[in-house]
């Protein structure tokens, strides 16, 4: 398939061929490719994409996985609505 | 990388950028930066990235306005093809006290005696602009609808692609860890990844600023405190501007994709490098922002973070050369509004350390702390 329709972050429509171009260039981490992409900021917070990126890094590189970084998990793990958390009133 | 080089500048966020940019542009050969993870990774990459020309100061409020000129023109000042998403929907400051009112009117003439286009609403036209907004307690507001949001990742990445077309190398990864120095001079820098000779060092290192300087026997007025923030789901727009109460200490605005993102300024928090999430502020910010547009209620947070302030006394940049080492400059102490200044502080650097007249009318220079000419900002969160 061509990389221009393999899609990697399904939150932000990004695809293999943008990150390819992004590696190219010599944006080497998740983190940095995550930043000027959006992928990984989306709903799904990175859990697909984030090691689909990591391997075409390991890939391109040719640096083995467990010197790929993947991105930061921030909280909270899942979306939780403002409303869930409200306790009381300002 | 480089084993010399004619100026090191310590810290890859947008103030260090904008000064190697800035250097370059002046014609100063062999600039080398040094980044000790990927560039944006400091506060640059942490913050809110509001950008707002409405200040107390007349020197915020220059430095403001400058800088927005150089976010509405990016590309074609800087030559480089990257779009920094640069919103221009206003800020919108609530006033909940007569007296806050006050401070809004005088300010409002510092502003519009540099051509400021800000403007006083009643509650009813705040509303009428954000129809969500809850005018509860609300006395008035104050809008300059040239204010906004840029994309931080993208002035970054765009400051240090044009710094490398005007030929400055750009280390990431690679830390700062001594600076050697003899009889008050600059010898070189110790990285990581080896040493750096140099007799001129700038210091662009946000939080970690102090430490730095530490490393050539320098104490500098600063520390460093946690601020977070929050980031929602994207949703349709329902708000245009970004709204801010110094009050209720919130800021709040929706990015063109359509998250928002809101932050406080946190009460009690000792000075340190932490930046760990917490509970707490999940907690207190989803009273304050919920109270603010109740329809928030029913959209999900979905990443927290935080990020450093480097604070100076006065609460105002500190852009200067340091008397008792030579050839040694820092640009710090930006307590939470670095990133809409780096435009007009690199320029100002730029002219620092090439002996210029400022190009700004602006006193940033850390003798002010000593001689008693502190500028107190009365608008800050
Ligand atoms: C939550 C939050 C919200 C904010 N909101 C706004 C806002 O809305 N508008 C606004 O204008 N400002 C805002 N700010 C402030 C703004 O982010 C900062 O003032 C600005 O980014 C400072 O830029 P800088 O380049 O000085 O520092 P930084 O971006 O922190 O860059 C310093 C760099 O130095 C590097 N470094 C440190 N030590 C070393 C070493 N030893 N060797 C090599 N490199 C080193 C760091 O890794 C870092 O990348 C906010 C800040 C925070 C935390």
């Amino acid at each position: 398939m061509c990389e221009e329709n393999i899609i990697i972050c399904r939150c932000e429509d990004i695809t293999l061929k943008e990150i390819r171009e992004l590696i190219n260039k010599g944006y080497t981490t998740v983190e940095e490719i995550k930043r000027i992409t959006r992928a990984g900021m989306g709903p799904c917070q990175g859990k697909t994409c984030g090691l689909l990126i990591a391997k075409e890094i390991s890939k391109m590189t040719n640096k083995p996985m467990e010197e790929i970084d993947l991105q930061n998990i921030r909280p909270p793990y899942g979306g939780v609505k403002f409303e869930e958390i409200l306790t009381d009133r300002l | 990388m480089k084993n010399k080089a004619n100026f090191v500048i310590i810290g890859g966020g947008v103030v260090g950028l904008s000064i190697a940019y800035n250097l370059a542009k002046r014609g100063i050969k062999d600039i080398v930066l040094i980044e000790k993870s990927y560039l944006g990774s400091g506060a640059t990459g942490r913050c809110g990235a509001g950008v707002r020309q409405q200040w107390g100061t007349k020197q915020n409020c220059l430095l403001a306005k400058e800088s927005m000129k150089v976010f509405e023109n990016f590309k074609d000042i800087l030559q480089i093809k990257r779009d920094i998403e640069l919103k221009q929907k206003g800020y919108l400051l609530l006033a909940y006290s007569a007296k806050e009112l006050e401070q809004f009117k005088k300010n409002l003439e510092v502003q519009h005696s540099l051509n400021i286009p800000s403007v006083l609403l009643t509650p009813q036209q705040a509303k009428e602009m954000v129809p969500d907004l809850n005018i509860e307690n609300l006395v008035g507001a104050a809008f300059c609808p040239k204010d906004g949001h840029a994309n931080p990742f993208q002035v970054t990445f765009g400051y240090a692609e044009a710094s490398q077309q005007l030929g400055v190398e750009i280390n990431k990864f690679t830390e700062v860890i001594d600076i050697k120095t003899r009889n008050n001079k600059i010898l070189g820098v110790q990285t990581n990844k080896g040493f750096i000779e140099t007799q001129k060092v700038i210091v662009a290192a946000g939080g970690w600023t102090q430490e730095i300087a530490k490393m050539v026997g320098i104490d500098l007025p600063i520390f460093s405190e946690r601020h977070e923030i929050l980031v929602t789901e994207t949703v349709k727009k329902i708000l245009d501007p970004m709204l801010m109460s110094f009050s209720y200490n919130i800021y709040c605005q929706q990015t063109p994709e359509g998250s928002f993102i809101m932050g406080y300024g946190p009460e009690g928090e000792p000075p340190s490098y932490n930046m760990d999430s917490s509970w707490e502020f999940l907690e207190i910010m989803s009273k304050k922002a919920t109270f603010l547009l109740p329809p928030l209620k029913n959209i999900r947070i979905i990443r927290q973070w935080a990020g450093l302030y480097n604070m100076s006394p006065d609460k105002q940049p500190i852009v200067s050369k340091i008397d008792q080492m030579e050839d040694f400059y820092v640009a710090c102490g930006f307590s939470g509004h670095g990133f809409m200044l780096a435009p007009a502080l690199g320029v100002l650097m730029a002219d620092i350390v090439t002996e210029s007249e400022l190009t700004y009318d602006v006193v940033l220079d850390i003798g002010r702390f000593e001689r008693g000419e502190i500028i107190a900002e009365p608008s800050v969160v």
